[in-house]
């Protein structure tokens, strides 16, 4: 079945055309890493399926996004709803000026749960998830800042993870990361594909090569190639595809 | 599974909207408040200027005649303040982003700068009276309240000056460098002129705190009453603000008087009104001549 | 040619960058130059003495100014309070003399004034006498105490400002340094609500259009001279007040602080609206996306990330409050007591020195004391802008 189904997706910055008709389907429990040089709408097209781009004030979609088979941009979708089931992980490592705990109970607690031992056994729970329980459990009330680049990345996925989404969008997630922070994440990710539909969004190939079910090729605001990822890895359909990897192959 | 309230989502954008609604009527009722000020004193003192009242000196203790003496002394003050203040600011700015030693130094200029821009302006007249005044010997004098002046104003030139020059890209130093100009070449034909709208800007602003500020000339320079103009620097002169505070204050016939002041308080609105719509007309105008180079 | 001329323009640069840091130094230096003498200058007014009889040993340490007024405002009463025998103080101004003789006995030019109070000095044990050093007789058989100090605990702790009153001036800081921190806290307390909920428009809610159109009235508020909103404190609120609250005179600490609220809100704005938008977007956005509301982003991750940045805004806020001039003269009339409420008038540092350095001669006592009122000021003031720059210092790291 499919969790997120992109239909004729356009998408303007004012008068740039960001995104030009993308045709998606994304199924449930995958890992999807979208590659491609910067600049050509990664980040844009995944920031429409929490609905992030409605922030940024003189831009347009034409097109449908499914998720569930309900279009989210209808009129009466809540978005913060919406949010709840569609996590996020940025690029950068951004917890909150709170405790390592506050920051995972966040999104709990905005949502209107009031239950303090709910939160207490759910924090634990998505610690643990998160494979950061052990490191962290003695310094729950202590600042997230003091954790490490890569602890507080993993902060950040614990903290998506805590509301339960079922889908996980990740926008360059170990780009900031040292090799050893981004290979325990990158674990992380395959463990996620248990629970979650996670899209990810990455400069390295191999990282894409080694997460991912399927890839999708995105060059100048469009999408030229969607397949497994081992086909794409080593049979590109698109040459634009083929030169992309092979030149960051070297 | 997760025990989410019901309706929460609905719940939660009341409350926001509601906040939202005060927080604009807050904001609306600060304005509210400016508009209240200037419009009161625009309202009450519009009759009472006109080119009489520009034009001659006060008449009858103060209670008839005009406020020309009091408009040449600020100006007096606002010229005196400004020769001191702008070299100086603008070297000061100049030697803090193109200078001296980044780092310890830059921030200790720049601390002790912030420190005396905190400094009330009552102090600065102590101060002036105490060194221009008394020590120096210059008396009450135009010379001792604009040196006085031009000290308050000096963080605001010296800040203004450095954010302009920081502004400026370091690829342009190193083009002018790579021609074999000199630091003091580049700093004269290159730098100086691509920050003076946003320096000029500044001293704009400066010349507006300059026009308007009492505590630091009440002892360094003011005179309560002067029948003529100085015709030295170290004459006393006669100051809109402190004409302002004279006639608000220790007026022996409120009836007559608070015309005049609302005219005086109307002239002191009118000089600041036009210096921060000079400012922000150069500084739009600027930016955007900066967008299209 | 070229070579020494750069140099000398070098030099000049590097003379006029120190030139904030020179000046600051002068500050100190000249206010306390003029502020020091006031611990040396006598209490005493010109020309007068205080005369004790000879037989009371109470130490001439026991006299300076707060001791002396409360001696005269029969507040001590017995010279055993001042570590003398039991014995009743009785008190003599030259006033009180025709008490003790008819007129045909002082003389008809007053020429028997000296003997009489010698004489009266020398007869009554318990006397203390305020006189003029030119009635102090030559062969005077009394105890003279010539210098009547102004201690630092009579300016620290002194609870009256009292300049002109006898026998000894009151230069006590307490009701002034309270009547300015009364002012200045309840200015701030009603333009912070104002001041941050517009900063907070300003930064999240306002549409760019209005933003910038508020930003220049904010500024033009600020540019506003503070005579200008003493002026209009004067002509409106003071009376304003004084008919909303039935008072017999609109002068008081309300009308000072909503000024001073008023003067303090472009500070507060600017500074908070700055620390508002340093918030980084990302942080903002890691809240959105897990569901959170417009607000609940707002109270909870960007205000508290701003938490530093808003404080200096307070603070700042404060400091213009306190020193501001001007606007508070106008309108808080002035009286010199420990406030209670705020529906009285009361009096700053900064409006005691305005009002009374004018009046005061170069070199006396007052001039010193208003020099030290300046000295008092301006650590305040130079600690506040620490403070700002600690917190701002800890916000970059
Ligand atoms: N807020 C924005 N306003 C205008 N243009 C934008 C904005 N964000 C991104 N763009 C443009 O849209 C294109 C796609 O950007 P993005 O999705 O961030 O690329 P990627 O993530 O693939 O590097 C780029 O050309 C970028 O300049
Ligand atoms: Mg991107």
């Amino acid at each position: 079945m499919n969790k997120i189904e992109a239909i004729d997706v356009n998408f303007f910055y004012g008068k740039f055309h960001a995104l030009k008709d993308i045709n998606m389907q994304i199924e449930e429990r995958t890992v999807v890493a979208f590659i491609g040089p910067s600049g050509c709408g990664k980040s844009t097209f995944l920031r429409l399926f929490n609905r992030m781009n409605d922030l940024i004030p003189d831009t347009h979609l034409h097109g449908q996004i499914l998720i569930d088979n309900q279009d989210i941009y209808q009129k009466g979708v809540a978005v913060d709803e919406l949010r709840k089931s569609v996590g996020m992980v940025f690029q950068r490592p951004n917890p909150f000026p709170k405790s390592i705990f506050e920051n995972v109970a966040y999104g709990l607690r905005v949502n209107g749960v009031k239950d303090e031992s709910f939160i207490r056994q759910r924090v634990e729970e998505t610690l643990k998830g998160a494979a950061l329980w052990d490191e962290v459990k003695d310094k729950l009330k202590q600042s997230a800042f003091a954790l490490s680049g890569g602890q507080q990345q993993r902060l950040c996925i614990a903290r998506a993870m805590a509301i339960s989404p079922s889908i996980l969008l990740m926008d360059e997630p170990a780009s900031a990361l040292d090799p050893i922070s981004t290979a325990k994440v990158e674990e992380l990710i395959r463990q996620l594909k248990k629970d979650y539909t996670v899209i990810i969004v990455t400069h390295n190939m191999q990282q894409a090569a080694r997460v991912s079910d399927k890839t999708a090729y995105f060059y100048l605001g469009e999408m030229i190639e969607y397949g497994e990822t081992k086909r794409i890895f080593t049979n590109p359909e698109k040459e634009s595809t083929q030169r992309y990897i092979t030149g960051r192959f070297g | 599974m997760i025990p989410y309230k019901k309706n929460y989502s609905t719940r939660k954008k009341r409350s926001q909207t509601l906040l939202f609604a005060l927080f604009s009527l807050m904001s609306y009722s600060v304005i509210g408040i400016l508009v209240l000020i200037l419009g009161f004193i625009i309202v009450k003192g519009i009759g009472v200027i006109n080119w009489e009242f520009i034009s001659t000196a006060p008449e009858e203790g103060m209670t008839k005649g005009g406020i020309f003496p009091a408009i040449v002394g600020t100006f007096y003050l606002i010229i005196g303040s400004a020769l001191f203040a702008f070299p100086v600011g603008i070297m000061s700015g100049i030697y803090m982003n193109e200078y001296a030693p980044k780092g310890k130094v830059v921030q200790f200029i720049r601390m002790m700068t912030n420190n005396l821009s905190g400094i009330p302006s009552i102090v600065f007249g102590l101060f002036g009276m105490a060194l221009f005044v008394n020590t120096l010997g210059f008396g009450d004098s135009i010379l001792a309240g604009s040196l006085t002046l031009g000290l308050l104003c000096l963080p605001l030139v010296i800040r203004t000056t450095e954010e302009a020059l920081k502004a400026i890209p370091d690829s342009y130093r190193e083009g002018s460098y790579a021609l074999g100009a000199t630091k003091l070449q580049t700093v004269q034909r290159i730098i100086l002129p691509m920050g003076m709208p946003n320096i000029i800007t500044g001293l704009i602003l400066s010349v507006g705190r300059v026009s308007g500020e009492t505590a630091p000339i009440l002892f360094t320079c003011a005179a309560y009453f002067l029948p003529h103009l100085p015709n030295s620097v170290l004459d006393q002169c006669m100051a809109l603000p402190y004409h302002l505070y004279v006639i608000a204050t220790s007026g022996t016939n409120i009836e007559a008087q608070l015309p005049i002041a609302y005219g005086t308080a109307l002239v002191l609105i009118l000089i600041i009104l036009i210096v921060n719509l000079l400012a922000n007309v150069l500084r739009r105008y600027f930016d955007r001549k900066v967008k299209t180079n | 040619m070229r070579k020494p001329f750069e140099r000398i323009i070098e030099r000049l640069f590097a003379c006029s960058g120190y030139i904030t840091s020179v000046v600051i130094i002068l500050i100190v230096v000249f206010l306390f130059r003029e502020a020091f003498g006031l611990f040396k200058s006598p209490a005493v007014e010109e020309g007068y003495t205080i005369a004790l009889n000879k037989n009371n040993k109470v130490s001439e340490d026991q006299f300076h100014a707060q001791t002396l007024k409360l001696v005269f405002d029969s507040e001590i009463t017995n010279w055993s309070k001042l570590g003398g025998k039991d014995e009743e103080i009785l008190l003599f101004r030259l006033d009180d003399i025709t008490n003790y003789y008819s007129e045909d006995e002082l003389g008809s030019d007053l020429e028997n004034v000296p003997v009489c109070i010698n004489r009266l000095v020398d007869s009554m044990p318990g006397i203390i006498a305020f006189i003029p050093k030119l009635y102090v007789a030559s062969n005077f058989k009394g105890r003279l105490i010539e210098d009547v100090a102004i201690t630092p605990a009579d300016f620290l702790a002194g609870k009256e400002w009292y300049p002109t009153s006898t026998p000894s001036a009151q230069f006590g800081l307490l009701p002034l340094i309270t009547g300015t921190l009364w002012v200045s806290l309840f200015a701030i307390l009603f333009a912070l609500p104002f001041g941050l909920a517009v900063s907070i428009y300003m930064a999240e809610i306002a549409p760019m259009k209005i933003r910038n159109i508020m930003k220049p009235m904010i500024e033009l508020l600020a540019g506003i001279p503070s005579v200008v909103y003493g002026f209009f404190g004067l002509v409106v609120i003071v009376p304003f007040i004084q008919k909303i609250f039935h008072l017999p005179v609109g002068e008081s600490g309300l009308a000072g602080s909503l000024v001073l609220a008023i003067m303090a809100l472009p500070t507060i704005i600017t500074v908070s609206e700055d620390a508002i938008r340093n918030c980084p977007r990302s942080m903002r956005e890691a809240s959105l996306a897990l569901g959170a509301s417009h607000w609940q982003t707002i109270n909870r991750v960007v205000l508290p990330h701003s938490f530093s940045g808003i404080t200096s805004a307070i603070v700042l806020g404060i400091g213009r409050a306190i020193g501001e001039t001007m606007a508070v003269l106008m309108v808080t009339g002035n009286a010199a007591v420990i406030p209670t409420s705020l529906l009285e008038p009361l009096r700053t540092i900064p409006a005691t020195i305005a009002a009374e350095l004018g009046e005061a001669p170069a070199g006396g006592a007052h001039y010193q004391a208003l020099f030290m009122l300046g000295v008092v000021l301006f650590f305040i003031t130079l600690t506040i802008n620490l403070a700002v720059e600690r917190i701002t210092k800890q916000q970059k790291s």
